[in-house]
């Protein structure tokens, strides 16, 4: 079983290694193959833990990481529900994903092929130690990969400038993040003495208030920045610059999901400090509303659906800062089906178009590829929150729980659901419906995408459309599997009981009239055949993006170049270049100067002579005196 | 005071003022001069070490032959009061002290030798400067100096011939 | 006579040849100056070969003494040559410059 569990990871591993090392030899479909393969056995060995219900509290220990007297830190897995569920995740629509990508991808040669899916594979072996890590360290190793992993492969195509600041970008928001996660972890071991989960979370109760509220505040920070929570949030869109599947991958069902998951592993000392609970809700909510509201006048179709998943992260963090920990864990696993499917339904359209991302040139698809259609529209049902789809159930949950916290707080977090309709069925209707606004030649060009494509995409569909039947509440005829698998680890929201089945026939109802008008509505103004996409007022700020990123830039971006260009011309080029140089012209300009004592004149050379024997006769003959006075002074 | 003590004090002020007087002195014919009343103090001092060979020898060689030779070369020069250029006092100075440092570093490690007080010179007693005890010595010990020192002056008066042959 | 004064009256006479050597520039002069500083070590070496201590009786005179005394005459011997060969590169040295200044002998310079 150990061995087991070690090899889920070390296969993605192997993979990386193997596919990276030999991508000069090895022909595109090897690559393709091999990478698929290893993420394929790795989900088939999770399925085998899932099912042997073999889950255990300790932690398998394989060997000592950092160890001295003060701290051990072992390298240790813990293979308990939670991390199985998100292994589950992880490998499965990563192995969809990666299955996808070998013909979405299938136009590079194929040393970048190969390169692509040795990245591929490194994610998705980081992922798997950040989930099953028993210890923060350890999560926060598999953190770092990554953020390193993002950074190469929003960079991939790394020809173009554009993109190469965008994966910058990415990787010094997340590392802003991380100085928050890193300070939690230093605070805890100077605290506990240890980083362990079960040692942390069973000696939770010993430390003081302003210490859980400290580093649950500090873990936060680090939630924010690698889930792209406000004021972390503006390297999403740009990493849209990254490859179809990378966007799918990382950025919907993976790693942007990596806070949610350390929040929940931590559910212990956040519960313990209410403070950070609101924090969390608060920026969980004004992120959502925030970036829907931007989402709502986006042109590309990729920016429309990485507003999308930031906003879709505030409704996780809001579940969590109510303190409804499963029902965050459980819009994460509905949100990686339904939003992957977007992704990928996108790249699709994206493949289909020859290249062309914006949706103003778009419209009328529905014929030419119906197969992606017909995916798309389960998948912007699903996060719309049609009844009874899996992103009804999850988000049905969110607002329950936001409910019985605080009235205000649910009417919010109903508006953003709201504009999460109204923006998903904008695009929909857009690219699907309607009359093409393109060219002629990429009307010509449209055509259906390769089985390769295809089948991933039906095979999210199901899980988009069926994945909520297993927390379907009772009232509907279900039972909450879910929340009782994690029970263990994860405790689940405690519903006051009557009131339960009257809201959530008040939400059915909401629910489903609400769609009914937007679905109208949006038919009405975006089914239609000329659609310029240009934006005045108000609406052109929201497609400004609130001018947000031209904020940064003034506040911090450009304070720091101009830093950095003081430090490089005058602290480097005056002080250590001239201290450099100084000390090579000082050399030369000595040198000349001793030089001149070779005067060519005798009477210079004895004069010299005659003070040397002096002194040599004065050392020499009170060479007691000398040593004597010599040892006195040191 | 006996005749001796007053003799060497007088030998010995006569030496030291001709020195400066050779040092000091413009024209380098009378700091020839002066070297040649120097070479006789210090012959009256070997007359009173009985060193009587040493002294005449002193006599014929030194201010006999070798002073002789430079007035001849002084005389061929024909400097006649040097022109005054550029007297460098700074250097001079320096000489001086210079000079003066040596003489002090010499004479404090010999005032602090110790068993150096305990010797004397004993004047006027003794064979030891006779003609016949040195060439004694001189025949049977340093006969092989004695014949090497022959070659010596005659490599340079062959080196003296040939630096100073005229180019023609 | 105690020795220290002969070591005195022979220090002082090298030095003031040093003086000497330092402070002129005529060139003749220097080697005379190195003949004066030849001569004081000469009647140091004399007096030492005079030298007993005060406990032995004077009059037994042994003939180890005269060693001195051959030295300063193998010293004067090489004076005598020495001088010979430097005033002939004098005379050299005047006829290429003209002049005996030893200030304008800096071809070593640099």
């Amino acid at each position: 079983m150990n061995a087991l569990v070690l090899c889920i990871p070390l296969l993605p591993f192997l993979g990386f290694l193997i596919v990276g090392l030999c991508r000069n030899k090895l022909s595109k479909t090897m690559s393709g193959i091999l990478a698929s393969g290893v993420i394929g056995i790795s989900f088939i060995l999770t399925l085998v833990i899932f099912f042997s219900h073999s889950y255990s509290p300790n932690a398998i220990t394989y060997f000592n990481f950092i160890s001295n007297s003060q701290y051990n830190i072992p390298f240790a897995f813990q293979v308990d529900q939670l991390s199985t569920l998100f292994m589950l995740i992880i490998t499965g629509v990563g192995f969809l994903i990666h299955v996808y990508s070998t013909a979405y991808m299938s136009e590079e040669t194929p040393e970048h092929y190969a390169r692509y899916f040795s990245y591929l594979n490194l994610f998705v072996f980081s992922m798997l130690l950040l989930v099953l890590g028993a210890n923060y360290v350890i999560m926060f190793i598999g953190w770092e990969g990554v953020g390193i992993c993002s950074y190469l492969l929003i960079g991939f195509w790394f020809k173009n400038n554009q993109y190469n600041y965008a994966a910058r970008k990415a990787f010094i928001m997340n590392r802003i993040g991380d100085v928050g996660f890193l300070l939690a972890i230093f605070w805890l071991l100077a605290r506990l003495g240890s980083a362990d989960y079960s040692i942390v979370f069973s000696n939770a109760s010993t430390l003081s208030v302003t210490d859980v509220t400290g580093i649950t505040i500090l873990l936060f920070v680090g939630a924010i920045g690698k889930s792209a929570q406000i004021p972390l949030y503006t390297w999403l869109p740009d990493a849209m610059a990254g490859p179809t599947p990378v966007s799918a991958l990382i950025h919907a069902a993976t790693m942007v999901t990596a806070g949610i998951y350390m929040i929940a592993r931590s559910n212990v000392l956040f519960s313990m400090s209410p403070v950070t609970m609101d924090i969390v809700a608060v920026i969980g909510l004004a992120t959502a509303i925030l970036a829907a509201s931007i989402a709502l006048f986006q042109n590309d179709i990729k920016k429309v659906l990485a507003y999308s998943t930031v906003s879709q992260l505030g409704f996780m963090f809001v579940a969590l800062g109510v303190g409804a920990y499963t029902t965050g864990v459980f819009h994460v696993m509905t949100h990686s089906f339904f939003k992957a499917l977007l992704f990928l339904g996108a790249g699709s359209v994206i493949h289909a178009m020859g290249g062309e991302q914006d949706i103003t040139k778009m419209g009328g698809l529905r014929k030419k590829i119906p197969i992606t259609y017909w995916t798309f529209l389960i998948a912007v049902l699903a996060i719309s929150g049609f009844p009874f789809t899996s992103g009804f159930v999850s988000k049905d949950e969110i607002l329950m729980a936001a409910y019985a916290h605080s009235q205000p707080l649910f009417w919010l977090t109903t508006f953003a659901a709201v504009l999460t309709a109204l923006y998903m069925f904008r695009v929909f209707m857009l690219v699907f419906l309607g009359g093409f606004r393109g060219s002629e030649e990429q009307q010509h060009h449209l055509h259906e995408s390769p089985p390769a494509m295809t089948i991933p995409l039906i095979i999210l569909a199901v899980l988009a459309a069926i994945g909520g039947f297993v927390q379907l509440p009772e009232i509907f005829g279900g039972h909450d599997y879910f929340n009782e698998f994690l029970a263990p680890v994860v405790p689940a929201f405690k519903h006051v009981g009557e009131s339960m089945a009257v809201q959530e026939y008040y939400l059915l109802g909401g629910t489903v009239v609400g769609l009914l008008i937007i679905f109208l509505l949006c038919k009405k103004w975006y089914a239609v055949k000329h659609f310029e996409g240009k934006y005045t007022g108000i609406k052109n700020v929201l497609a400004h993006k609130w001018y947000i990123d031209e904020l940064y830039d003034a506040i911090i971006v450009n304070p720091f170049n101009n830093i950095a260009g003081f430090l490089k011309s005058i602290v480097e080029k005056s002080g250590i270049d001239g201290i450099v140089n100084g000390v090579g012209r000082f050399i030369q300009y000595s040198s000349r100067q001793v030089r001149l004592v070779q005067s060519g004149m005798v009477g210079n050379y004895i004069l010299i002579m005659v003070l040397s024997i002096t002194v040599l006769f004065m050392v020499f003959w009170n060479q007691d005196l000398i040593i004597g006075f010599l040892q006195k002074i040191f | 005071m006996d005749i001796t003590t007053i003799i060497f004090w007088f030998l010995s002020a006569l030496a030291l003022f001709s020195a400066i007087m050779v040092v000091t002195r413009k024209n380098p014919i009378f700091s020839v001069l002066w070297l040649i009343v120097v070479f006789f103090a210090i012959s009256g001092h070997y007359l009173l070490l009985n060193a009587q060979f040493l002294a005449v020898v002193n006599i014929i060689v030194y201010a006999g032959a070798i002073m002789v030779l430079f007035l001849f070369v002084v005389m061929m020069m024909n400097l006649d009061n040097l022109p005054v250029v550029n007297k460098n006092t700074w250097m001079k100075f320096l000489g001086v002290i210079s000079g003066g440092l040596l003489l002090c570093i010499l004479v404090s490690t010999s005032k602090s030798a110790a068993d150096m007080n305990l010797k004397t010179i004993v004047l006027k007693d003794g064979d030891i400067g006779l003609i016949e005890n040195l060439g004694k010595v001189l025949f049977t010990k340093y006969a092989l100096p004695f014949e090497i020192s022959s070659i010596l002056f005659l490599s340079a008066m062959v080196g003296a011939v040939v630096i100073g042959k005229k180019e023609s | 006579m105690p020795v220290s004064y002969y070591i005195i009256l022979a220090s002082t006479l090298f030095c003031i040849g040093v003086a000497g050597v330092l402070t002129r520039r005529n060139a003749i002069i220097i080697f005379m100056c190195v003949e004066l500083m030849l001569n004081a070590v000469n009647l140091l070496l004399v007096a030492f070969s005079k030298m007993q201590n005060i406990a032995t009786p004077p009059g037994g005179v042994t003939v180890g003494g005269t060693d001195a005394q051959l030295f300063v005459f193998f010293i004067m011997v090489v004076a005598a040559a020495e001088v010979s060969v430097g005033l002939a590169i004098i005379v050299m040295m005047y006829r290429n410059v003209h002049s005996i200044d030893i200030n304008f002998l800096n071809r070593l310079k640099n």
